[in-house]
């Protein structure tokens, strides 16, 4: 065994370790804040993995998408969010969790007797390596290109959706309650949801 | 092109001279430049220090810092050994885990990002395939540290202090990341290697300054404001929020976030002279004086000269930029949050958007001046 084999398995062993050790922590953990920063952790080391199977690309796409938005934006939720309220405790609720670890170890039981039990065909096209970049672009846009373009007229609802749903400039049922007694503005206080 | 000097291959074959094995002699090689980035990091991250307290003293006309060493270069030195000194404060409540976490959060991925930097045609740690978009990528997980600051700091002013600075810096990497695809777009590679090849032709009018100067213009701004610097330093604010996300560090964690903040000017300065301002590349060619004066371009001194004379331009553009940061800093007034919001979605992002399709009709209509087709 050389020194590169070496280095890979133990980086692979040390992103399972980490990867398992954080998802568990996100199911876990009561603590919904510490749920959202170990989810950072889950794709931090997912994106390792990917660098392990030489795809860097992917890897620092991941970085930045998942850990750099996604997450970003579900721990904003959470801050923003802050709703105060005690739980109040319930009668047997191990039931419950007993029934969804049950439910829990049923799937992966079933997800690894798949993983073991299909015959995988290895491809035996050389890895891409540094030349990734250009293939996955001429995939998007020849065999790939009807997802491609599905996925970015999907983001663009989304992207308008938000606007419309931000920008709030005409409130159908305000506009008779309240007689215009300000300048010709949009309150202030709409954008922050105050006394409606 | 001449390969100039290669550190790595005379090292290695130096070492296989005493009888080391290829694979050893690699394996002792790998951490010398890590190690070596890691402290010309903190010392350009030092140096910044001390020019902006000269700097910001000449712009109020002070002297500055004086007594120590000459011309008061020994007080970043000062600085450090005071906050190395320093009791670590825990204040009451908060959450000890992730407010120690954090600081590392936001310092380690900028120090990961001078991976990509390079001071010459084998002067980098790495030259990978995807280049700048590893430092776009790991640059957005410092948000994550500063949000992680603000909520274990139990202080309201550091929560504020963190959302601001997350959202200041997610709103700002969209102009960012697209103006550096323009350049992209013209030298057809991530590589920071092959974008300052590009613009390496002509001296100084093949800079990509000339061809990119509204990306050029957006990058410097969106830059500015993912290092917090001054017109855009809204999660620091002190008048409006103490300190941000900051308030409650104190000691060691505190120099983490500060260094941080330096070496991300550093940083975003370098990456300006590798996108922008022809990196290594001198204004004029040494390629061209060589050759005036008969010199062959694969002669040993004349290869030590080119990449000494690389890492001084790399430097010398770095702190141009720096030093243009710092009188901002101390001239300009601060923007108001919805001012910063809406330059950033309103004005660049736009501005961004045409500029590269701008660059995409350019590259079609004259594919020689604008890299061309692949």
């Amino acid at each position: 065994m050389n020194l590169a084999d070496g280095v890979q398995i133990v980086s692979f062993a040390l992103l399972a370790a980490m990867m398992l050790g954080t998802a568990l922590g996100v199911v876990l953990l009561d603590n919904i804040v510490y749920s959202a920063f170990l989810l950072a952790g889950v794709f931090i080391s997912i994106s390792g993995l990917y660098i392990l199977l030489n795809a860097g690309f992917v890897a620092a796409a991941q970085i930045l998408i998942y850990v750099g938005a996604v997450n970003v934006l579900i721990l904003f939720g959470i801050m923003l969010v802050n709703k105060r309220q005690d739980f109040v405790p319930v009668e047997k609720a191990w039931i419950g969790k007993a029934a969804t670890a049950l439910v829990c170890l049923g799937l992966f039981g079933l997800l690894g007797t798949m993983v073991v039990a299909t015959p995988w065909t290895l491809s035996s096209a050389p890895i891409a390596g540094d030349d990734a970049l250009v293939v996955i672009g001429k995939h998007f846009f020849s065999d790939f290109l009807l997802p491609f373009e599905l996925v970015s007229v999907l983001l663009l609802m989304a992207l308008i959706g938000a606007i419309v749903i931000a920008r709030r400039e005409y409130l159908p049922e305000e506009a008779d309650q309240n007689p215009q007694l300000t300048v010709p503005e949009r309150p202030r206080e709409l954008t922050t949801g105050g006394n409606r | 092109m001449n390969p100039g000097i290669d550190l790595q291959a005379s090292f290695v074959q130096a070492l296989e001279g005493f009888g080391l094995t290829a694979g050893a002699a690699k394996t002792v090689w790998i951490p010398l430049p890590m190690v070596l980035m890691v402290g010309a990091v903190t010392v350009l991250a030092l140096v910044s220090t001390w020019l902006e307290r000269k700097i910001s003293a000449a712009a109020q006309q002070r002297i500055g810092p004086e007594y120590a060493g000459p011309a008061g270069m020994l007080i970043p030195a000062a600085d450090v050994i005071k906050l190395l000194f320093k009791e670590e404060i825990l204040p009451a409540k908060t959450d000890p885990w992730l407010f120690a976490i954090a600081p590392m959060l936001v310092f380690i991925p900028i120090f990961l990002s001078y991976l990509i930097v390079p001071f010459g045609q084998n002067m980098i740690i790495t030259d990978i395939s995807i280049g700048v978009f590893l430092w776009i990528a790991i640059s957005s997980i410092a948000p994550i540290g500063l949000l992680m600051a603000g909520y274990a700091s139990n202080n309201k002013y550091s929560l504020l202090g963190g959302l601001r600075a997350a959202a200041q810096s997610i709103s700002y990497e969209i102009p960012l990341s697209l103006s550096v695809l323009a350049v992209v777009l013209m030298s057809n590679s991530l590589s920071t290697i092959d974008i300052v090849q590009g613009q390496a032709d002509y001296g100084i009018l093949g800079w990509n300054i000339w061809r990119q100067p509204i990306g050029f213009v957006i990058f410097w701004i969106a830059a500015l404001a993912e290092c917090e610097r001054l017109p855009f330093d809204l999660p620091e604010a002190e008048e409006e929020i103490v300190a941000g996300y900051q308030t409650e560090y104190s000691a060691v964690k505190f120099m983490l976030f500060y260094a941080g903040s330096y070496a991300n000017l550093v940083l975003s300065a370098l990456m300006v002279a590798v996108l922008y301002l022809g990196g290594w590349e001198s204004p004029i060619p040494v390629g061209l004086l060589a050759n005036l004066i008969g010199v062959s371009e694969d002669t040993a001194w004349l290869q030590v000269i080119t990449a000494s004379l690389g890492i001084v331009m790399m430097l010398f553009k770095a702190y141009l930029m720096i030093f243009i940061a710092i009188l901002l800093r101390w001239t300009v007034p601060r923007v108001r949050i919805d001012q910063l919001l809406d330059l950033g979605w309103k004005f660049l992002l736009p501005v961004s958007l045409v500029n590269l399709l701008l660059t995409a009709g350019l590259k079609l209509l004259f594919p020689v001046a604008f890299g061309g087709p692949v």
